[in-house]
């Protein structure tokens, strides 16, 4: 597990980071590392230089604005659970960094990196759906906004370009009568999610005005369902989210590995989506 | 009088070992080091065109690339030396480094020395290597089968050896059976995740001749013997030390090429040299435990009393056979097919199997927790198939306490045991009919909870030595202790196992100590270096307290004898009238007349007054040779929740009754008790190795090998019975692999309890929720 030989520098500020993704010297972002040093290890990868940003403190910490959150792309998973007012605006978050990893990765991992690597099996990007988040983008050029409903291109793959750097996150405010859960069933062995649903639904009045559900690990993408959005209009009690949570998953080509078989994870999909969202209106009472 | 014997002191090695200041092998540094990488083969079988090693050897910082053909004829292969006889054992030669085939993903090519250890890394990536593919097999049942491939061309069908056990008349007993049940087991293979990994240090003097060597083994005296075959040194130019072993679980019983490589460099280089493993390279490179595909029977009567088991099992050995191999899938586990019971009649053929995988040895329990594996497995079914309640059938067919010693119908003889006992106090602490009865009700409402029992014994305390040479195995199993009382009363014990882990260096203080009234803090036990310590055989088998700390307490006793006659000569005593009393040699009836241990260690060692005929010193020797093994014994009781809507399990709770005789650090057990059933429920739940059929090892990493974390694992409710055995002067059995041995069927037969409503009759472990909730669906006849 040793890895190719690199060089190492400390970024200073934002500006020196954009500069050297504008050169494509073979730099290579370093953050928390737990993703990146594993890959070099392995020589899956190996970059001339790592230019840590860990310590940039213009791309860290969990700023509000009404409910609305803004959280730095290198804000750790332990500052995200540290957070309150975000376990306030927005539980789901917690809830789901929870999930992630051991005491050591929380402390190290950044949701940023977390994101910008883009396991399909990883927590995060399902929340982040389900809460139609928007990432920021910053170039030498400029800067420009992207759903995360567009982020998530395909496995370990995104819609950031090689200049760019996720600076931060921005997740909508939720209305008044939102509920949220994650419900995943982890791979015993790595941790990562062999199929975990993120739901966030509204109620008014007895009926269901918002539903978003999200899968990570059970195909090759985390992706947000269509069929969630048949909930709303409903009073989303049990046989309605079953309905919907064994109508979503409908035509997903589900993973199918040592761990788990296409049919278990597309049977626990159903599973983790009813009890998602079945949670998420409970909590939204 | 004050005992620590049966005191829960806390472990005196631990301050070291938790503040991050203990000295490993890859701790080790010495003057003008160099590194050393292992090439290995990706390929799990093929032939070698070529291994071209020029670019390598002009890479910056490398100092030397050996390859198979260039150390064939320097180096002797590495060694099996468990040739268990009359089962046409063979074990066709396991070069240092391949040759001209690669067997296993993992098989050795070639060996870079460089002056760090990124550049040896390096150097490996630029030799190259071209490989010729052939078949490949890794299952042992389908490498023994008609147009399989051949991974040794003197051995036909892959089969080293067809061993059998047998007693009584197992074909009558199956035919005048009034009840059978059979099954087909899958003991998955698993890889021993040492939280070290493997390490070596060889530094060769060239002036004298003498090889010192730094490894990470659990036996250091069985490494310098190997070591010493492999590289054609005379044993007494080797020194090996094994400094603090962070943990082995048996993969750091065998030698491996490894250590007689950098060996082999250092000798060759007149450098010190350093090897390291890997985790992903441990995974490969370092021997596999279990992986067994069992046939298996059980007769009987319809009232529950068992009358035979037949058994037909493939045991994979992997690539090559490991040094403790072939003695594995037979003498530890055949040996003990009639468990905890009277079966009369017993039948097992085990068919030892090369195939493309790593090599397969000793891991916690070894053989032992496959025997009890199935044996518990059919004990469940057959109560299940005469309508029994598998508490009663166990207790029917237990051995009585007043029938040891006992032999069974393998031919063992067990020492001593109480089983109703530990099986009446496991029932108790879960109430047992309580949770029959609340299962039944649960099951009305949709839930499903279970229960497996294992009432259990095991063959540990290797061993009587004339044993070990009758079954093969390459050497003693007798060990060893010297005594050394120091001027001032302290006291030094130089063992001949080595522990890693089992607290031996508390517990063996802790004899001592109570032999000669000394605070345990002037008694320092010393392990691993073959250069201090007596010859021993290491530690493994739940040994080391019943047979190394034997030969401690006789060494002690002997100190103390000679003492007492120091002490009778000082008091102008007769001998016969001193009695040890408060700690001192008193003269009986004259209180005020006394000698305590440490006036007479002053005296022993400066001898200026000493009886006629004694020598000056004061320390002893013991080699200790028990008579018989011991056979820890007891009952574990597991009770589950499974979701049958995901196959996930809850375990609700975890119940071990173990009995290994009188304890001498209760806390020191209950620890081993806690590691032991935490390896075993991981190997029912999570653990599994899995090949792919190219023999690639698809959970090469921890990514994908489910090594059990504390928040996957039950709360563990630990108590025990005592019954002590007479092979030893100490009365104690070994319990550091009961737990792993009697927790595996215990979860499974948990598991299988909930589900047989559902028409489940078994699941092969690990249960993962996958494989749980597949068995549900073929029980419901549903699709998968």
């Amino acid at each position: 597990m040793i890895p190719a030989a690199f060089d190492y520098a400390r970024a200073t500020s934002v500006d020196e980071v954009l500069a050297a993704l504008a050169a494509d010297d073979g730099t290579q972002l370093i953050a928390g590392g737990h993703s990146l040093l594993p890959i070099l290890k392995f020589r899956l990868a190996d970059p001339s230089r790592l230019l840590d940003i860990a310590h940039l403190d213009a791309l860290r910490g969990v700023h509000h604005k009404g409910g609305a959150a803004r959280i730095g792309a290198t804000t750790t998973y332990r500052e995200l659970l540290d957070s309150a007012a975000l376990r306030k605006s927005h539980p789901l978050i917690a809830e789901a960094t929870s999930h992630i990893g051991d005491v050591q990765v929380r402390n190290r991992g950044t949701i940023g990196g977390g994101l910008a690597h883009a396991d399909p099996a990883s927590d995060m990007p399902a929340v982040m759906l389900a809460l139609d988040a928007s990432f920021t983008l910053q170039s030498k050029g400029g800067e420009r906004a992207v759903p995360a409903r567009e982020f998530f291109t395909g496995p370990f793959d995104t819609a950031m370009k090689s200049n760019e750097l996720l600076t931060a996150i921005d997740v909508p405010a939720l209305a008044k009568g939102s509920g949220s859960a994650y419900v995943s069933f982890d791979q015993a062995a790595s941790g990562y999610a062999l199929v975990g649903a993120a739901a966030v639904v509204a109620l008014k009045g007895g009926k269901v005005t918002r539903a978003d559900l999200a899968f990570t690990g059970l195909s090759e993408n985390p992706f947000l369902t269509a069929g969630a959005k048949d909930l709303v209009g409903s009073d989303g009690g049990e046989a309605a989210c079953s309905k919907v949570a064994s109508a979503c998953i409908s035509g997903v080509e589900a993973n199918d590995d040592i761990h788990a078989s296409a049919a278990y994870r597309t049977h626990l999909a159903v599973v983790a989506a009813r009890r998602a969202l079945t949670t998420a209106v409970a909590r939204s009472a | 009088m004050a005992t620590l014997f049966g005191s829960g002191i806390r472990r005196r090695e631990d301050p070291r070992l938790i503040t991050g200041a203990a000295t490993y092998t890859d701790d080790v540094k010495l003057h003008g080091m160099l590194y050393a990488a292992v090439l290995r083969s990706t390929y799990a079988h093929a032939r070698l065109k070529k291994v071209d090693a020029r670019a390598a050897k002009k890479a910056p910082g490398v100092v030397a690339v050996y390859t198979g053909a260039d150390i064939q004829d320097k180096v002797n292969p590495v060694p099996c030396a468990w040739n268990v006889p009359d089962c046409d054992l063979k074990t066709p030669p396991h070069p240092l480094l391949a040759v001209d085939r690669v067997r296993y993903a993992g098989d050795g090519i070639a060996m870079v020395v460089a002056d760090s250890r990124a550049a040896a890394r390096d150097g490996m990536d630029l030799i190259d290597v071209d490989y010729e593919p052939s078949d490949v097999v890794v299952d042992p049942e389908k490498a023994t089968q008609k147009g399989a491939p051949q991974l040794h061309d003197e051995v036909p069908s892959n089969i080293a050896f067809t061993w059998k056990v047998a007693g009584g008349d197992t074909g009558k007993a199956f035919k005048e059976a009034e009840a059978k049940v059979s099954l087909r087991i899958r003991q998955n293979r698993l890889l021993p995740t040492a939280i070290e990994p493997r390490a070596a240090v060889a530094s060769y003097n060239k002036a004298t001749g003498a090889l010192t060597l730094w490894a990470t083994s659990q036996n250091p005296h069985i490494h310098r013997f190997l070591c010493s075959v492999m590289l054609n040194i005379p044993e007494h130019h080797i020194r090996v030390i094994s400094p603090e072993v962070g943990g082995g679980f048996g993969s750091k019983i065998p030698v491996y090429a490894d250590e007689a490589l950098v060996s082999y460099a250092s000798i060759d280089l007149g450098k010190p040299v350093k090897w390291t493993e890997d985790r992903s390279e441990n995974y490969k490179a370092t021997i596999h435990g279990r992986d067994h595909v069992e046939f298996v029977e059980l007769c009987g009567k319809k009232d529950g009393t068992v009358t035979g088991l037949r058994t037909k099992v493939y045991a994979a050995l992997g690539a090559y056979a490991s040094t403790a191999g072939p003695g594995v899938p037979t003498i530890l586990h055949g040996l003990m097919y009639s468990g905890a019971y009277t079966i009369p009649n017993i039948d097992g053929t085990v068919y030892g199997v090369y195939t493309n995988t790593t090599p397969v040895d000793a891991y916690r329990g070894a053989g032992r927790p496959e025997a009890t594996y199935l044996l518990e497995r059919l004990m469940d079914r057959y109560a299940a198939e005469i309508g029994m309640d598998p508490v009663e059938v166990r207790r029917k067919n237990l051995i009585p306490a007043d029938a040891f010693p006992y032999t069974v119908a393998t031919g063992i003889t067990y020492d001593s045991g109480n089983y109703q006992a530990a099986l009446d106090k496991a029932l108790g602490m879960l109430d047992y009919k309580a949770f029959r009865k609340e299962q039944a009700a649960a099951r009305k409402k949709g839930r499903y909870l279970g229960v497996g029992v294992t009432t259990y014994t095991e063959i540990c305390g290797l061993g009587p030595s004339q044993v070990a040479g009758a079954v093969g195995f390459g050497g003693g199993l007798y060990d060893s202790a010297i005594v050394r009382v120091y001027p001032t009363g302290v006291v030094r014990v130089y063992i001949g196992g080595k522990p890693h882990g089992q607290g031996e260096e508390t517990t063996f203080a802790q004899i001592v100590a109570d032999e000669f009234g000394l605070p345990v803090e002037n008694v320092e036990v010393v392990a691993g270096d073959t250069e201090s310590t007596p010859q021993g055989w290491g530690t493994y088998g739940s040994r080391t307290t019943a047979v190394c700390g034997s030969a401690v307490k006789v060494a002690a006793q002997r100190v103390k004898e000679k003492a007492k006659k120091v002490a009778a000569h000082l008091l102008e005593a007769n001998e016969d009238d001193l009695e040890w009393k408060d700690e001192k040699f008193v003269v009986r009836g004259s209180p005020d007349q006394a000698k305590t241990f440490g006036d007479v260690a002053v005296m022993a060692n400066v001898a200026w007054n000493l009886p006629e005929g004694v020598e000056p010193g004061l320390e002893a020797t013991a080699f200790f040779d028990p008579s018989n093994f011991v056979y820890p014994f007891g009952t574990h009781i597991c009770t589950v929740e499974v979701d049958t809507e995901t196959g996930v399990v809850d375990i609700l709770r975890y119940i071990a009754v173990d009995d290994c005789g009188p304890q001498i650090n209760p806390m020191i057990v209950e620890g081993q008790v806690h590691g032991g059933v935490i390896q075993g429920v991981g190997e029912a739940m999570q653990e599994v190795a899995v090949y792919d059929e190219d023999g690639q090892l698809l959970t090469g990493t921890m990514m994908d090998y489910a090594v059990p974390k504390a928040s996957q694992m039950p709360e563990l409710e630990v108590a025990h019975t005592t019954t002590p055995t007479d092979v030893n002067p100490l009365g104690v059995k070994g319990v550091g692999e009961t737990g792993t041995i009697a927790s595996v069927p215990t979860v499974v037969n948990a598991v299988c309890d909930a589900l047989a409503p559902l028409g489940v009759t078994h699941i092969d472990k690990p249960l993962t929720p996958a494989r749980v909730w597949q068995a549900i669906q073929e029980a419901k006849g549903g699709a998968s």
